[in-house]
Order: C-alpha cells, then sequence, then structure tokens
C-alpha cells in the first residue's frame, strides 16, 4: 500500500456564533485506507465531512482555521463542485437522489455521457445527445463494483432504502478522478445483510486504491473494515488507533470518555399465570413500507416486550397501528375492554403512551421550546398544567410556573444538554431530542408504552440512559413497555420476551436467551414451531 | 461598533433594524423642514397605528394555527363593512351604533370564517395562493352586492338613483371618532386617540390570554407541527378552523376600528389591498409564515405605520412639484415595504 496521503487536515478550528465546534484537528488519510470517524452526536463529525466537501454552510459561517492539504497542494474547498474536481466523493446520510430518475440516470446525472448531433455541431456542446447505451454501460460497471444486481433502468422511486444507498455510492465511484471517498453513517438505514455486503464493497474499493473516510455508530463495523479509526469527543480528536489495537470496549469508552457497561440484567421470572394486559387479534395497520397483515399477540401485564424483525417487515406498523397513527383494523383488548383504534386520543385516555420511531416529524415540536413540547400532550388530554384565570372555573390558560418546574426536573433526571427548558427542541442534538420525547411520553403517565426505535441515531451515552430509564420504568413503576426496535442486541439486553415478525405477521416469540439460529430463522421466516422458548 | 451592530441585528432582525434607522433619518429631516411639525407627524402615526392594529392583530391566530399569512382577511373586513353599513340601516348613532356595528359583525365573520376554514382545510399547503384569490374574487363578488343589497338609509345610497351604496359612506353624524375621542387628551395641540390605543391593547390581550390558553396551545401546536398534534389527540383541522373564524372575526372588527377613525366606511375595491397592508406589518414586526406573537404585532404596526405616516410630508417637502408626486410617492414607499416585507415570509433562518 502506497503511504501518501490522500488529504491531510491540520490544525482545523471552526466556530459557529461563537461556539467552538472543532477545537484543532488533526486527521490524515492514505490512499487505498479505510479510516472510520466515530463519536457521539455532537462531537463534530458532521462539520468536519462539511468542511471536507466544501458545504456552503461552513463559509456563510465565517469559515475555518487551519489547512487542507490534498494530494500534496495545499487547498481551500469552498464550494461542493471544487470537491468533486479534486476527487472527493461525498454520500450523505439524507439521500440525494431524484425519485423520478431511473438508477442510471440518477448516477449520471450532470456527468452524461453524450455524442454529438447535428444542432450540437451548431450550437455547442449543450444540445449534444445522451450516449445512453454507454451511460447503462458504466453505471451497470459502477454497480457491479459494489455488487449489486439490479436492473439500472429502474426509477428510484420504488426501490428499497439499501439499494437507494448503493446507488449513491454508485454515482461517487463512477466519477473517474475519485480519490477520496466520504461516507456519513451509510449503513444506519441498511439492515444487516445489506450492510455486510456495503462493507465487502468498501473493502474492494479501498484495494483500488481509494480513500475512505466513513462515519458511522456501529463499531462491530469499524472493527470489521477500518484500518485505523479516529475517536472524537467534544471537537477534538480523542484518539487515532489502529484496527489491531482497538477493541469495541475501547472505543466507546474513548468516545463517551467514561467507562460504559453493558445494558445486562436478569430476565424477570414468567409466572405461568401472569395477567393479560393487552390482546392484540388480527390486527391490521396500513402503514406504508411497514404494512401489518394480521397479528396476534398477548402482552403480559409488567413485562418488557421486544418487537424484531427486519425492516420492512411491520414490525413498526404494529404500535403506530395502536396509538392510531395510521388506519388500523382488528381489535385491541386492553384489560378486556375493547379499545377505539384509529383514535389517538382515545388510545392516550386509555393510558397508552407512544414514542413515535420518527422524532422530528411525529415527535417533537421543533419551533417550539422543551418545556412546551414536554407537558402538550398531557394539557390537551389530561388537562394537567392549567391554572383558572381570576377564580374563573371554566377559563383555564397554562400554569407556567408548574410547567417550568417540571420540565426542569425531568432535564435534571433524564440528562438532557440543553441551555435551559426555553430551548427551542430543533437546536438540540439527536439524543437530548429523543430525551425530551421520552420526557413527554413520561409526564403522561401512561400503564402501557410503546417505544418505536427509541436508540435510532443517538449516541451511546444517551442509548444506555435511554434503555436504562426504560427498564427502571418497568421494575420500578411497573410499567408494560413494548419495544419496538431494529437493534437485536438492544432487544436481547432488556426485553422479556421477543416477538419477531416477518411479514406483518408474528412469527415466533422468544426468550432473550433463545439461540442466535432461532432469531435468525424467524427474521427469515423459516421458523415454523411458534411459541417456543417460552 | 461591529459588535454592536452585529448584536442588534442578531437580537431584533435585519427588518427591524433597518426600518427604524430610516425612521431616525427622517424624523430628523422633518425637524430641519420648515413647516414640518414633527409632533403632529408622531401623533398622526399614533392615529393611525391605533387604526390598524387590529387588522394587523388578525394575522396571529392564521399564522399559530398553521394556516399562514391570512391574505383572506379580506373576507372578514367585507363582513366588518356589511356590519357597519347594518348598524347606519337600523339608525344608531354613537358608541351604540359603533358596539352594535361589532355586535352584528361578529357572528356574520364567524359564519365567513367558518366555510373559509373549511376551504382552507381542503388546500392545504396552498392556503395563501387561496387566500389570496379568493379574497380578491369575493371583493368583486360584493362590489356587484353593494349595488343590489336593499339598504334605504339616503346617508349611505347613490343620491340619484336612491339605490345601490355609495363607494364612500361619512360617519360624521354616526360613530366616527368614537373610540379616537375616548379618554382622548392634547399633545402640542394634537388629539391624541386614547380610546383607540386602549382597545388595541385590550384586544392583544385577549389574544395573549387566548394563546396561553388549552386551545390556543393546541393551536399553536398544530401549527407548528400536524403530524405531533395529531398523535397527542388534537383534532388539526378543528384547530385550523377556530384559527380562521377568530381571524375573520377579528378582520371585521378591525376595519369598524379604521372606519371609526378615518370617519368613512369605504366599499367596492377598498378592501382589496387591504390585507398586504396588515401582513407587511406583522412581517417587518418579526413574524413569518409559521411564527407571530403578540410582540411582532405591536412592534410590526408600529414601525410600518409610522413609516408610511411620517414619509410622505417629508417626501412631499422635498419634492415641491405639487401634489401629483406625493400620489406616486406614496405607492413606491407603501408597496416597497410590503414586497420587503413579503421577502421575510419565510423568516430570518439562521443555520441550526
Amino acid at each position: 500500500m502506497e503511504s501518501v496521503n490522500v488529504i491531510e487536515l491540520k490544525n482545523i478550528e471552526k466556530e459557529y456564533f461563537g461556539n467552538k465546534v472543532l477545537k484543532g484537528i488533526n486527521l490524515s488519510v492514505k490512499a487505498g485506507e479505510i479510516h472510520a470517524l466515530v463519536g457521539e452526536n455532537g462531537a463534530g463529525k458532521s462539520t468536519l465531512m462539511n468542511i471536507i466537501f466544501g458545504m456552503p454552510v461552513i463559509f456563510s459561517t465565517g469559515g475555518i482555521k487551519g489547512e487542507v492539504i490534498f494530494n500534496g497542494n495545499k487547498v481551500e474547498i469552498k464550494s461542493p463542485n471544487e470537491a468533486m474536481k479534486l476527487g472527493i466523493g461525498m454520500v450523505h446520510q439524507e439521500f440525494m437522489l431524484l425519485p423520478g430518475f431511473t438508477i442510471t440516470e440518477n448516477i449520471k446525472l450532470n456527468r452524461e455521457r453524450t455524442k454529438e448531433n447535428i444542432f450540437s455541431l451548431v450550437f455547442g456542446d449543450s444540445l449534444k445527445t445522451l450516449d445512453i447505451d454507454l451511460m447503462r454501460k458504466e453505471s451497470k460497471a459502477a454497480l457491479n463494483t459494489l455488487g449489486m444486481n439490479v436492473d439500472d433502468w429502474l426509477p428510484i422511486a420504488g426501490l428499497p432504502v439499501g439499494y437507494m444507498q448503493f446507488v449513491e455510492i454508485a454515482r461517487e465511484i463512477d466519477k473517474e478522478n475519485v480519490k477520496l471517498l466520504v461516507l456519513d453513517e451509510p449503513t444506519a438505514v441498511l439492515t444487516e445483510s445489506e450492510a455486510e455486503k456495503l462493507l465487502a464493497a468498501m473493502k474492494l474499493l479501498a484495494a483500488k486504491g481509494i480513500a475512505i473516510l466513513f462515519i458511522t455508530h456501529r463499531l462491530d463495523e469499524v472493527l470489521a473494515v477500518a484500518d485505523n479509526i479516529t475517536v472524537m469527543r467534544d471537537g477534538e480528536v480523542v484518539s487515532c488507533m489502529k484496527r489491531e489495537e482497538a477493541s469495541v470496549e475501547s472505543i466507546a469508552e474513548k468516545m463517551v470518555g467514561r467507562k460504559i457497561e453493558r445494558v445486562v440484567h436478569e430476565t424477570k421470572e414468567l409466572n405461568a399465570d401472569s395477567e393479560v394486559l393487552i390482546s392484540i387479534k388480527d390486527l391490521k395497520v396500513d402503514m406504508p413500507g411497514e404494512i401489518v397483515k394480521s397479528v396476534n399477540l398477548d402482552i403480559n401485564k409488567g413485562e418488557i416486550l421486544g418487537l424484531g424483525g427486519l425492516a420492512g417487515h411491520g414490525k413498526i406498523g404494529i404500535a403506530n397501528g395502536i396509538a392510531g397513527l395510521y388506519s388500523a383494523e382488528g381489535e385491541v383488548y386492553i384489560n378486556d375492554k375493547k379499545l377505539e383504534l384509529n383514535n389517538p386520543k382515545k388510545t392516550i385516555e386509555n393510558k397508552i403512551a407512544f414514542l413515535s420511531e420518527d422524532r422530528r416529524g411525529v415527535g417533537l415540536l421543533l419551533d417550539t421550546s422543551i418545556e412546551m413540547n414536554i407537558v402538550m400532550t398531557s394539557m390537551q388530554i389530561q388537562n394537567k398544567f392549567l391554572k383558572p384565570v381570576l377564580g374563573m372555573k371554566y377559563f383555564k390558560v397554562k400554569d407556567s410556573k408548574k410547567i417550568k418546574k417540571h420540565a426542569i426536573n425531568m432535564i435534571k433526571d433524564l440528562d438532557i444538554r440543553c441551555t435551559g427548558p426555553t430551548q427551542f427542541t430543533k437546536r438540540l442534538s439527536g439524543g437530548n431530542q429523543q430525551k425530551v420525547c421520552l420526557a413527554r411520553v413520561l409526564t403522561l403517565e401512561p400503564d402501557i408504552l410503546f417505544v418505536s426505535e427509541p436508540t435510532r441515531g443517538i449516541d451511546i451515552g444517551a442509548k444506555k440512559l435511554v434503555l436504562d430509564m426504560l427498564v427502571k420504568l418497568n421494575r420500578e413503576l411497573g410499567m408494560t413497555i413494548i419495544m419496538t426496535s431494529s437493534e437485536l442486541a438492544e432487544l436481547r439486553s432488556i426485553c422479556d420476551r421477543i416477538a419477531i415478525v416477518y411479514e406483518g405477521q408474528i412469527q415466533g416469540i422468544f426468550n432473550p436467551m433463545a439461540s442466535d439460529l432461532n432469531f435468525g430463522l424467524a427474521m427469515a421466516g423459516k421458523y415454523n414451531e411458534s411459541e417456543e422458548g417460552m | 461598533m461591529r459588535g454592536m451592530w452585529r448584536r442588534l441585528i442578531d437580537k431584533y432582525g435585519y427588518p427591524k433594524v433597518s426600518i427604524t434607522i430610516l425612521l431616525i433619518i427622517l424624523i430628523s429631516v422633518a425637524s430641519c423642514q420648515k413647516g414640518q411639525s414633527v409632533p403632529s407627524l408622531l401623533v398622526d402615526s399614533l392615529i393611525r397605528i391605533g387604526m390598524n392594529g387590529i387588522l394587523v392583530l388578525a394575522m396571529v391566530p392564521s399564522i399559530v394555527s398553521g394556516t399562514g399569512l391570512n391574505f383572506g382577511l379580506s373576507l372578514g373586513i367585507l363582513t366588518g363593512l356589511l356590519a357597519g353599513c347594518m348598524s347606519i340601516e337600523f339608525n344608531l348613532r354613537g358608541g351604540t351604533a359603533f358596539f352594535a356595528a361589532v355586535l352584528i359583525s361578529i357572528p356574520l365573520s364567524a359564519v365567513v370564517g367558518y366555510l373559509y376554514g373549511w376551504l382552507l382545510n381542503r388546500v392545504k399547503g396552498d392556503e395563501m395562493t387561496v387566500g389570496t384569490y379568493l379574497g380578491f374574487s369575493l371583493v368583486s363578488l360584493m362590489s356587484i352586492f353593494w349595488l343590489i343589497l336593499p339598504f334605504k338609509s339616503p346617508e349611505m345610497v347613490w343620491a340619484i338613483k336612491g339605490r345601490g351604496l355609495r363607494t364612500t359612506i361619512s360617519l360624521t353624524d354616526r360613530y366616527a371618532k368614537v373610540l379616537d375621542n375616548f379618554l382622548s387628551f392634547k399633545f402640542f395641540g394634537n388629539k391624541i386617540p386614547t380610546g383607540t390605543l386602549l382597545f388595541f391593547c385590550f384586544f392583544c390581550f385577549l389574544m395573549w390570554l387566548f394563546l396561553r390558553t388549552k386551545t390556543g396551545v393546541a393551536m399553536t401546536a398544530a401549527g407548528d407541527n400536524p403530524r405531533f398534534a395529531e398523535a397527542s389527540g388534537i383534532n388539526v383541522n378543528k384547530q385550523r378552523m377556530i384559527g380562521t373564524v377568530i381571524c375573520t372575526i377579528l378582520g371585521g372588527i378591525g376595519i369598524l376600528v379604521y372606519a371609526q377613525s378615518f370617519g368613512f366606511l369605504q366599499l367596492y375595491q377598498a378592501p382589496l389591498m387591504m390585507p398586504f397592508a396588515a401582513i407587511a406589518a406583522i412581517l417587518i414586526g418579526g413574524a413569518s409564515a409559521k411564527n407571530a406573537k403578540i410582540s411582532h404585532v405591536i412592534s410590526g404596526v408600529i414601525l410600518f405605520q409610522a413609516l408610511l405616516t411620517i414619509s410622505l410630508p417629508v417626501f412631499n417637502k422635498m419634492i415641491p412639484e405639487g401634489a401629483n408626486l406625493s400620489e406616486i410617492v406614496r405607492i413606491i414607499v407603501s408597496n416597497g415595504v410590503i414586497l420587503y416585507a413579503l421577502t421575510k415570509v419565510g423568516g430570518d433562518e439562521c443555520n441550526g
């Protein structure tokens, strides 16, 4: 392997409105190296990526201090366009694809292969004809490099998210001069098998001499592919290690700066006569991408039930259907009382709370203060946090003092990092936003709590806090918790039972200690005996 | 110096700071001009602020409930005008006439607002465009109705034919200045419209109180994130409906306050562009299509109306070429400010 630094960052500093987010970062990536960048949310990883790719936000807020050296030359990357010319490819966390265009068209967008025609000879290059055949051939080659077998003439809309991620990467590697590929959490939306495929493709690309800088929260992946690992915390590089020296524990420890222990605890004794609290009969939920076809499930009082399964099989739809956010059919009984479906208000009145997986879309009022976010649902449904005006019993306004007091308590209990209860939630990091959602749900004092993907996109420290909180609520307050998660390990760490959903139906219910094989089979729809391991 | 400028901009935003500076320049120019009385300019501004205040306040429920800036405010204005005419037709005078007009306007506006809200709930995402054109069409439609409605009072109908309402109806013998004269006192020989200003403040207080009630809070939530609101058991369409109805009612009351201070009811094409002035004022005050506070209303109406009132006489003195230019200057200034304000619809986003 050559030892040329493709990119070298020297002493990079960056301020946002007087707030130092990067404090002298040094980083270098060699050709053919896979360099992993890890760190908690808010550690400054994304800012660093934006600097490398010359995103306008960096320059509109005052530029940077320090040097960027690319291929041995000092450069100043002022726009994504310049970055691309230098040979930097970036795959963003959010997809930047045109849904109505085909895969090939997306890959070749603005770099189309063209051939001459009469008009172009007269009027210039912009009227050249597209050379579709050549474009398709090259796109196919790029897709094949990634080990992806898909018709390149399909439109993007309707493809599974995993495929979209591959198309994004294919677009970057199709650029002839690409020397550095920056991947921002490429596996966040992928299933485990897709992620493996992607990691294999990354190794292949690295072998071709492309330098890869990738950000991720999944530490197993880091250990699987990265040659070097840089750990960032609070805008500083805290550690730069070789893979051989690293382990999951050491990386995680460096990231949070304190020792973390795994969330392990004994599973609860399950009595045979434990009382059934929720009984779901033939539930159908029409949630796009997560259709629930027919779910029958009994949930015991006081347990933590996990709902697992692969993405797109409907596990997320179950909670959303019961919470009344997507139209549902079937019967749900709470304590033998039938629950009215498709009515979110009734659900909350029945002491069922739902923590949505779509934090920014459903879970938060982004332009509203933390305190109002926390009390909103409780005020609307339970008439709490209101006080009468001038003694008039039926004319009540919000009780600012009580709201503030409650919010401050919640901020302290859940360790929400913010400037105060009146800060807008859109300024918080993902983990803290999740804690605000959790605080809102807890304010409802529910008996039954549905949580969907509670730890998605949040850092390890916050993750542990959220999981510990769930266990605490269950053990100390006796709350029945139904947790939906894509991370099986997480479910196995805190659940009493785990139901695996496959194609909109429950494939099996397992003890968390059941073998990996059983879980694997159930997720693939190959598990035939139901209720084994109970 | 630069740091202070930066802080000012961060705290108040460009529109407020730049318009305040422009105002200060205008006032200092005015004080140098011969025959220009600064106190009377200031009092004129106060009068116009009181006149327009409630129309601007009407934007608040519409913005916070998520229907955006209400370009269809002319609907409320039309019902207010209709109520104003009815009160004359009933031969009422003075304070009674004014408050009767207000009371009549409320149910009328509520009905119209309900229908308008029904429409807005069907065109989510395009409220502002639909509102603008609905306002335009209904102003035109009402132009026909003003002619054929069976009003009889000789003060209001065309003298020759005895049918159809006049374009401007004088309120001198009816309820002109009833609020303006309430508790008013002299300031350098100019009457301060205390009553109108108090009336405006009272409505601001009511709105402030309303936004703190359970319904008000639910409305804000529905406006901020409809999906969150649904998940919290809030009926979003109902909240939008309430916002639109309140907005229309305030539009009706607002035009009556405007008319009593102005001394005339202006029918036909007059309500056409009125929503724009109200929208410009609240935007200059710092509101956006998604976020509005009472403080935005107050600072916005003060800056916008003071600018309009003070700039005209000052420009007129500078260009002594007769009265023709002043009308042109008025149009340039008012539309210029509206244009500037409309570029602020998205609010001053800083990168989060």
